[in-house]
């Protein structure tokens, strides 16, 4: 069975991402990125699945800027097999990498694709979603337990009430929840194979695919300061003042 | 518990700016060091130091080592697992040859790395450093047959090295050693003595310990011209290379010490121990030299980590810690009070302390890429000039980065005031540990009397002429092309004409009484500190500036201008002060009778 991860190229965790000056996006000039946390725990549940013997290769697929390729040599040596990148010029939105993905599969047909279940940038969390609807495979969500048996699938998904455990029939779509695994580190000798393993390089026109946007960003702007706070001297004049600011009745 | 992030960013600009490693890349073992390698290594391994390594820092401090009545030592609790996950994930292998098992990669990015795990955990990072020494000695004075029975599972990491030279009645004057080493009808040999402070000389981290140990043989001089070489492990290794019976070398007990808690200082009792000579009779202190020269820049690299890691503390306190206002008026009023990086004099501690850290970095990684270089370059003046240039910087490294580093912890705990005293956020231990890497592999007293006694005058000053014509070059190169680089290189240009002046003073006063040397050999080292340091931020500023102007400057490069004019303002004008102290000479410092002291 092949295990196709897609991941995404993202800033860093540990930054603390700035707005440009003119309000137009996120700042990443000079800006460490690294491969979204989600990503990185499906890359880590498919290598897994691949030394239990559950699947026999781990293909991982970026779409994104040329510099995508730093993210996906990255899950190279962690363990996965091969890679492709499908360059893209522009900002993607989850649609049109889910059309993408969607050719992917028809092409490779795996068994399983593993997606994180949002990218820490947008946190759109629609992708997994989208791409089940558009191949009409089973989907399970949130995953913070994958179980492979047979020709089924067990996912435990965190839902609000507590856990959920769904079985899907092969193949079938996952998306990874933070509590799935703790992903390796990659070790000095798989980095230096990393460099050897092969990654494609394609554009959405490949697959058919147009990805301008259909979303229009009118501005992006940091979240308000949070102002002084005043002190009061009882709690009478705590009721007034919250009834002055329209919360108290 | 204190914090560390791998410094990547300032790495990769030395290594691709500053050295501009990309220019090597027909060398050997650099063809595999792209870009992009470079990158994915120090990331990832900085990420696993920070994440794995440093978080057994304080505990291990604070647990330390124990020895046991039947004589085997146990490390702190979290060391056993973050050495395995070390050995792992491949990183003992990186710069080894591909051939023993290695990765390959150029000593330049090791040395980058290991500054990562010093930081990280000094006293850890001694059990893999000390081993990366062993297999440098036995590689080089080893016979093939010893290279393959001992290297590998070395490189590896699941045996580690150690270095014994150093008894109760001698450390610096190894001639004194009474170690003996009686031949035996097998070839091999039968030691008997006590070794004294030996790092990582029994633990609980590896399957077998690979002692290197220096000896006397029969009727051998009693010099250092009667020195041999013995490699004595702890276990015997069998035919299929797998450790057999127990050798007769035991730990009598650890040292109870200052700092580096977690590595296990071990008195080494050879009773009988079967050994196994390294090279040739009596001339064992040549291949330990291999060994010393690896650990004398990788003393220096633990200055470096530990300077890295307090002043990261020290700055993230600073920009956190609430106390006052700033001199010229409220920073924030709004809040109760203003961050003490407000404070030029807290400003001034964590400048000093970044200046040597970038400045140091960037000279232990031009020597490391020299040693590379002396081994490697195709052109053998390179060859030539490379080894003269790593002689002359090992001893200048080695003293005044440590005394930097330990500086630099001082200053980083002084930012903390009280807070920096107590235990619980981790400056005090920095502190601690740094002190020792003074003190080991040649005090810097020793060190910097290597310099003035040996390197200054070997090949007849050779070395010393390339190191200040390299120096004369780039001032008169920088100052030429103007910009902020310029103004650094004038002062620069200053302090060189003043370490030019010593050396002449030296010269023509040394030779008639050595103890002119003596008294003037730790300031020399220091103004040969300023000089090589201050080369480094030269080159770090004509490189931000010419990133610059490439690529559009942002706050890094920025603050690579500012902190080259700190150290050219703060810091390079101390070479005159030191000047005017060696021409003071000998007399004051000798004129006292001992029995005055």
């Amino acid at each position: 069975m092949k295990v196709l991860v897609p991941v995404k190229r993202v800033i860093d965790y540990n930054v603390k991402p700035r707005v440009k000056a003119d309000g137009t996006g996120v700042d990443l000039l000079n800006v460490k990125m690294s491969m979204n946390p989600f990503d990185e725990i499906a890359v880590e549940e498919a290598i897994r699945l691949k030394e239990k013997g559950a699947a026999t290769e781990v293909i991982v697929v970026s779409i994104g800027e040329p510099k995508a390729q730093e993210t996906l040599r990255t899950a190279l040596a962690m363990g996965a097999d091969r890679a492709i990148l499908v360059a893209a010029a522009q900002e993607v939105e989850p649609l049109g990498v889910a059309k993408v993905l969607a050719a992917i599969v028809g092409e490779e047909q795996p068994g399983l694709v593993i997606l994180g279940k949002q990218a820490i940038d947008d946190d759109s969390n629609q992708t997994g979603q989208m791409l089940a609807a558009l191949t009409g495979r089973p989907q399970g969500t949130f995953a913070s337990k994958i179980e492979v048996s047979g020709d089924a699938v067990e996912v435990t998904r965190e839902v609000d009430g507590g856990l959920e455990t769904v079985r899907l029939s092969l193949p079938a779509i996952v998306t990874t929840d933070l509590r799935l695994n703790e992903p390796r580190y990659a070790s000095l000798p798989n980095i230096m194979k990393a460099k050897s393993k092969p990654l494609a390089q394609k554009t959405a026109a490949d697959y058919g695919v147009d990805l301008s946007p259909r979303l229009r960003t009118v501005q992006v702007a940091e979240p308000s300061k949070r102002q002084a706070g005043v002190k009061v001297g009882s709690v009478d004049e705590l009721i007034d003042r919250l009834r002055d600011l329209g919360v108290a009745a | 518990m204190p914090s560390y992030a791998a410094p990547v960013r300032d790495t990769k600009f030395i290594l691709d700016q500053v050295l501009e490693i990309g220019r090597y890349a027909n060398l050997p073992g650099f063809e595999a060091a792209t870009p992009d390698t470079i990158d994915a290594v120090l990331e990832e391994g900085g990420r696993f130091v920070s994440e794995v390594i440093a978080p057994t820092n304080q505990p291990g401090d604070q647990e330390g080592c124990t020895r046991h009545p039947d004589g085997s030592v146990t490390t702190p609790a979290s060391y056993k697992d973050a050495y395995r996950q070390f050995v792992e994930g491949g990183w003992a292998t990186l710069a080894q040859p591909v051939d023993v098992g290695g990765q390959g990669l150029p000593h330049v990015l090791a040395m980058a790395f290991q500054e990562y795990l010093n930081s990280a955990n000094m006293a850890f990072a001694m059990y893999p450093g000390l081993t990366t020494g062993a297999i440098a000695a036995i590689t080089a004075a080893g016979s093939d047959e010893q290279v393959a029975r001992y290297v590998p599972p070395m490189v590896e990491g699941r045996w580690t090295g150690t270095m014994n030279l150093t008894e109760p009645q001698c450390g610096t004057d190894l001639g004194m050693i009474r170690t003996r080493a009686e031949p035996a009808a097998d070839g091999s040999y039968r030691l008997t003595g006590t070794k004294i402070f030996i790092s990582s000389g029994e633990h609980d981290l590896a399957e077998n310990i690979v002692h290197l140990v220096l000896a006397k043989t029969p009727g051998a001089p009693d010099s250092v011209k009667g020195i041999s070489l013995f490699i004595v492990p702890k276990f015997l290794v069998d035919g299929d290379g797998s450790p057999g019976a127990r050798n007769g070398v035991t730990c009598g007990s650890i040292e109870h010490k200052m700092g580096i808690h977690g590595n296990s200082t071990c008195v080494m009792n050879y009773d009988d121990a079967v050994g196994y000579m390294v090279g040739e009779e009596n001339k064992g202190l040549a291949g330990m030299f291999v060994m010393m020269n690896a650990a004398r820049l990788g003393v220096g690299l633990q200055g470096l980590g530990i300077g890295e890691v307090a002043y990261q503390n020290a700055a993230a306190y600073a920009k956190d810690r609430r106390q006052g206002r700033a001199l010229t008026g409220p920073a924030e009023p709004a809040a109760r009070a203003d961050p003490i990086i407000v404070h030029p004099d807290v400003r001034r501690m964590l400048m000093e302390g970044r200046a040597y850290n970038e400045g140091l970095r960037a000279l232990i990684l031009w020597v490391a890429l020299l040693g590379d270089l002396s081994a490697k370059a195709p052109d053998e003046a390179e060859r030539l000039e490379a080894d003269d240039l790593v002689g002359l910087l090992t001893p200048v490294i080695k003293a005044y980065a440590t005394d930097k580093g330990f500086l630099v912890a001082n200053l980083a705990q002084q930012v903390l005031g009280g807070h920096g005293y107590v235990r619980e956020w981790g400056l005090e231990q920095f502190v601690r540990d740094a002190r020792i890497a003074q003190i080991y592999e040649g005090t810097n007293g020793v060190q910097a009397m290597d310099l003035v006694g040996r390197k200054l005058a070997s090949h007849g000053g050779r070395a010393l002429q390339s190191f200040l014509g390299i120096v004369a070059r780039e001032v008169g190169e920088a100052r030429a092309a103007g910009g902020e680089a310029a103004e650094v290189a004038e002062r620069l240009g200053k302090a060189l004409a003043e370490l030019q002046a010593a050396t002449l003073w030296l010269m023509a006063n040394a030779m008639r009484d050595p103890n002119q040397a003596g008294a003037g050999a730790y300031p020399y080292m220091e103004v040969m500190g300023i000089v090589s340091v201050g080369l480094m931020w030269l080159r770090m500023s004509v490189a931000a500036q010419r990133v610059a102007a490439e690529g559009g400057e942002d706050a890094f490069l920025r603050a690579k201008l500012i902190t080259a004019r700190f150290f050219a303002e703060r810091m390079m004008p101390d070479a005159a002060a030191l000047r005017a102290k060696i021409e003071g000479g000998a007399e004051a410092i000798m004129a006292l009778p001992a029995e005055a002291f």
